[in-house]
């Protein structure tokens, strides 16, 4: 299958450029080209963007050689998660209802890059409405694991951590609603984050969970992540959850050196039952790591983490029932063709537009703040989410960084869990409590575990990214496990 | 519910949903072990307030590109199948 | 049999910005659909909320001159429903912590009554769009939706059910509607639907204190209509109970053309809102300091007007009640007595004279280009006799449309009384000279021949003669 060169990472390909051994043109191309090669098996891509991303490349090419280079981005090709609009572009969020829509704005996360250079070469496959974790649930196809094509790559954003694993980009976005990033980073044997809740606007990301929704980045290294964060981070008007805190240069925090961090360990996270075996050793190997590093290590306690699943679940749920209720068919997307009055056109398009796991979560989030409910489920799990964030206030007392496996266990087959949508939700068990919580983390490949990635996973307090991408970079730069190239392509 | 969502589900649709959301909502139970007695209800992390705008009015959309991606549309209004009288308004 | 009537008050008005309350879409009135929109009141994908500081203020506004409580922390909810107009499928409103509660006003009955009315609550929350049903434009079997509205900040302003009367709901609504107009929170202007009315009423008997099952009237869009729908339920709920049939808790609309309300929707299937906090918007905060400059920057409330124009400028209940009605109309009146001096004539001036230039020209006191300067000069050349009052009344329609300085426009008409006595007396001689057996009549004792003498006398000045001079001069001439 190995038609096509794979790309360097973002930092390879900065160099090429910068060496003049290679043009953004030619770079783009190749990417175009291997996603052409790849994707019939993989499925990543909901769509390219070639001639944009080629005039947009000639351009960086033209700024270079004018000496007007725009950043370390500049003529980088990144592809960005299917649920961020961009002008003149579709967005599909995987989703029949959103058929034919082309949006008439732009987000912020796209014009940040677009104004860094950064060329965005294609549109990224993901659950619908990153509604899941195995990018199983598209409207397109289900994408698969470059590590072994009958594995699911994780998910929501599984379309961009394999688009990344699998060298067509070396960058791109997606969004982590409670793992989205993370988890398919661990399931696909690349770097993923998920910044602090807020950190990163959501202005023309499509919503799924408002109030747990937050775009971050996929890399093969900590050092690109740092670059490729640093670029898309930052206040925005117009997003009112976007926080002031100016942000640091994440690439020049990047001193090789963690001796001064206390690791803690969350007794509950490495109890034996319930975690994958090769996936508690290589954490295991990946925290001994930090400690040879110079960093200590002791344990801490969350001890709500067991609740985690099912709050997040009510939370999540019930904010997607309403975030999901403009999907009516009057303004945009899918109206269905046979409906003859108001009523049929609100219950056909829905029904027909909606995909199973979308209409199972609006269904959950509609029971649960329907009158009479509402306080025995939604109330209910606000206040639990208090204390799982209490649990992490805690926590952060003792220590600088909480060290996790991202998932219990490594990519499960396609299809061996869509009829099992529990057992599905309780794959998120290590990621939703930052996403409740709202702190940053971050997944790096620790090893292999029968033959497929395992991911650690980082946790920081609240606008600790630096922390985390210091530590990830130490790490790395002691590993080779992100230097693997997956073995199905 | 479906209702309320505005969703029209098939026979076996309405099965399988209601045992797998029955199967979550059971899972859910779980928090009822969980003292809350005090607790204030969280709905955001963050620690501000919501932040103002100033009242400046930004050049509207063109009227062809807010309806362009309708499914029907005449001039520059959306078209729907007719309302009818007495049919619910919030 | 006469039962008492309980009514209750929402009012929602429209807040006077220029962009929306969530949305930096101008506030328009009149455009073609979908002119006045931006990607947020599309609801497209990815679109967030951001809320806009001065609705916060005048909201804020308001509640200080309703006398209410405000909040520090209030709290943003969505209210969720499907509707072709509501493009989010929610509406952004207050529901459990809303910005402000527990006011009152004071309205007045005549007869120099007033009654105490107390407000639940005022909440900030965004209009919905428009639905055409009109088959004219739609053919018939179809709906359009303009969301220009949609998103418009709105203020919602709840009484509590202390209203006994529909003239008390139309009082009640008056000075809400004078109050909110005074302190430049809205425009309230009805013919644009910037004020709106939804009414609770039930009936009971007299002297028992619970209330009765109630009825909700919606979409009251004029103070008539108001008064009119609630005689209109009043009458409908009687005699219900007269048969005694229970009232079945409903919503009702009004129908002007056969004057009766017809049931829209019983409550029990009523909607189940699920409100939630709104997760892209963070809890309101607002500090003391900010309520306290608000406080100061108020303008003098009507109330407070009222009294002191009674006091200061010695005038009626009556002529205070009027002249304070509009900011606009009392500034005018302050202004020109600052100029002129003497209070009493600018207010029988501008209440019978100047209130009826303006009912002519269908305009309000702010639109007119005189000056409060001007207008007292005016009154002042009436006082001084300079001017007839009937050469003033022919002046003023013009210093109404085109302002200027009536001095200079009295003489370039000609208009100036004739006040010299030489020139007076002259025409009186030549009257009592044209008639002389008016003259004989009169001094036979036929008083009122006098008037028809006098009526002569300003012909022939072509009205510009000082009555009471004419008046002087001829009955010494006659006796
Ligand atoms: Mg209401
Ligand atoms: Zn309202």
């Amino acid at each position: 299958m190995e038609a096509s060169s794979p790309l360097p990472s973002l930092r390879g390909v900065r160099d090429l450029l910068d060496s003049g051994e290679g043009t953004s043109v030619g770079i783009v191309n190749e990417a175009l080209e291997r996603a052409d090669a790849l994707d019939e098996a993989l499925g990543a891509f909901t769509g390219m963007r070639a001639e944009g991303a080629l005039e947009d490349a000639a351009a960086a090419d033209a700024r270079r050689a004018a000496g007007r280079t725009l950043s370390p981005l500049d003529g980088v090709p990144v592809a960005i998660k299917d649920n961020m609009v961009m002008e003149g572009e579709p967005t599909s969020c995987a989703s029949r209802i959103l058929e034919g829509f082309v949006s008439p704005y732009t987000s912020t996360v796209v014009e940040r890059l677009r104004s860094r250079g950064a060329v965005i070469v294609g549109r990224t496959n993901l659950d619908e409405f990153a509604m899941g974790s195995s990018t199983e649930h598209s409207c397109f196809r289900p994408t698969s694991n470059p590590w072994d094509l009958d594995r699911a790559p994780g998910g929501s954003s599984g379309g961009s951590a394999v688009a990344v694993a699998s060298r067509i980009v070396p960058a791109a976005l997606g969004s982590d609603t409670g793992g989205s990033i993370r988890q398919p980073a661990s399931h696909c044997g690349v770097v993923g984050m998920k910044p602090t809740y807020g950190r990163v606007s959501r202005w023309g990301l499509v919503a799924f969970a408002s109030s747990l929704d937050q775009i971050g980045v996929f890399t093969r290294d900590a050092g690109d992540a740092a670059l490729l964060l640093e670029a898309i981070a930052g206040h925005d008007p117009a997003d009112s959850t976007s926080l002031r805190e100016p942000v640091p240069r994440f690439s020049e925090e990047l001193t090789g050196d963690i001796s001064d961090l206390v690791i803690g360990l969350p007794r509950e996270y490495f109890l034996d039952e319930g975690v994958d075996p090769g996936v508690l050793a290589a954490v295991r190997d990946g925290v001994s790591v930090l400690e040879r590093a110079g960093a200590k290590v002791r344990e801490v306690s969350l001890p709500h983490t067991r609740f985690a699943v099912a709050t997040y679940y009510l939370i999540a749920t019930a904010e997607a029932s309403s975030n999901l209720a403009r999907y009516d068919g009057v303004r945009y997307g899918r109206r269905a063709a046979s409906a003859t009055d108001l009523s049929q056109m609100y219950f056909l398009s829905r029904s027909e537009g909606f995909g199973e796991e979308v209409k199972r979560r609006i269904m959950l989030g509609t029971y649960v703040l329907s009158a009479g409910y509402y306080d025995a489920y939604y109330r209910k799990a606000q206040q639990v989410r208090a204390l799982v964030l209490d649990d992490f206030q805690k926590a952060f007392d003792e220590c600088d960084v909480i060290a996790t496996p991202t998932c219990p266990e490594t990519a499960f087959r396609l299809g061996e869990k869509t009829g099992d949508p529990l057992s599905m939700y309780l794959g998120d068990i290590y990621t939703v409590s930052a996403n409740l919580a709202g702190i940053p983390g971050i997944s790096v490949p620790c090893g292999m575990a029968g033959g497929l990635p395992a991911g650690l996973q980082l946790l920081g307090g609240p606008l600790q990214e630096a922390t985390l991408l210091r530590a990830a970079d130490v790490f790395q730069r002691l590993t080779s496990h992100h230097t693997a190239v997956p073995t199905a392509i | 519910m479906a209702v309320l969502a505005r969703l029209s589900l098939t026979d076996a649709e309405v099965e399988r949903l209601s045992t797998e959301l029955e199967a979550i909502l059971d899972y859910v139970e779980t928090l009822e072990e969980v003292d809350t007695t005090d607790v204030r209800p969280m709905s955001h992390v963050l620690p501000l307030a919501t932040p103002l705008r100033e009242d400046r009015a930004a050049a509207p959309l063109d009227p062809q590109a807010a309806v362009v991606n309708a499914p029907e549309s005449a001039g520059s209004a959306f078209v729907v199948p007719r309302v009818i009288d007495g049919e619910e308004e919030g | 049999m006469d039962y008492e009537v309980v009514i209750g008050l929402e009012v929602h008005t429209q807040l006077r910005t220029e962009s929306k309350l969530f949305s930096p879409a101008p506030v328009s009135y009149g455009e073609e659909p979908n002119h006045s929109v931006h990607p947020v009141c599309l609801a497209l994908p990815g679109v967030l909320p951001v809320l806009n500081g001065q609705a916060v203020e005048l909201a804020i506004r308001a509640a200080l001159a309703t006398h209410c409580e405000i909040h520090p922390y209030s709290v943003f909810a969505r209210k969720n429903y499907f509707y072709p107009d509501l493009p989010k499928g929610y509406q952004i409103s207050q529901y459990e912590e809303p910005l402000a509660t527990g006011g009152w006003i004071d309205i007045e009955l005549g007869e120099g009554l007033t009654k105490r009315v107390r407000l639940t609550r005022i909440h900030m929350e965004e209009d919905a769009g428009k639905s055409i049903h009109d088959s004219e434009i739609t053919g018939g079997h179809a709906t359009h939706v303009d969301l220009n509205r949609a998103g418009i900040p709105l203020l919602e302003i709840v009484s509590e059910p202390d209203l006994r009367s529909p003239a008390e709901a139309a009082a009640y609504l008056r000075t809400l509607r004078s109050i909110l107009r005074y302190v430049d929170v809205t425009d309230a202007d009805m013919e644009k639907g910037h004020f709106r009315c939804d009414a609770n009423i039930s009936l009971r008997e007299p002297g028992t204190s619970e209330f009765g099952t109630r009825t909700e009237l919606k979409n009251l869009n004029s103070f008539r209509f108001v008064e009119e729908a609630l005689h209109a339920e009043i009458d409908r709920q009687g005699e219900l109970l007269d048969d005694g049939v229970a009232v079945q808790q409903a919503t009702m609309a009004f129908d002007a053309s056969s004057q009766r309300t017809r049931v829209l929707r019983l409550k029990e299937d009523a909607d189940d809102y699920r409100y939630f906090p709104d997760p892209d918007l963070i809890p309101l905060q607002i500090d003391l300091a900010d309520i306290d400059r608000v406080r100061d920057e108020l303008p003098e409330l009507p109330e407070d007007r009222r009294a002191r124009f009674r006091e200061q400028y010695a005038l009626s209940d009556d002529e205070a009640v009027q002249l304070t009605a509009s900011r606009a109309s009392a500034e005018f009146f302050e202004a020109a007595v600052v100029t002129q001096g003497s209070a009493k004539p600018i207010a029988k001036w501008m209440l019978r004279d100047l209130a009826q230039v303006l009912g002519q020209l269908e305009i309000g006191i702010e639109d007119v280009v005189l000056t409060p300067d001007q207008f007292a000069a005016l009154v002042g050349l009436v006082e001084e006799g300079r001017v007839t009052p009937k050469s003033a009344r022919e002046l003023l329609p013009e210093l109404v449309e085109r302002g200027g300085d009536p001095t200079a426009l009295a003489s370039e008409r000609g208009l100036e009384a004739v006040t010299d006595s030489g020139v007076l007396e002259g025409v009186v001689d030549q009257v009592i000279a044209d008639h002389p057996e008016d003259v004989e009549r009169y001094r036979a004792g036929e008083g009122k021949v006098l008037n028809f003498l006098m009526g002569q006398v300003m012909r022939r000045t072509e009205g510009k003669a000082d009555p009471g001079a004419v008046r002087d001069l001829l009955s010494r001439r006659l006796s």
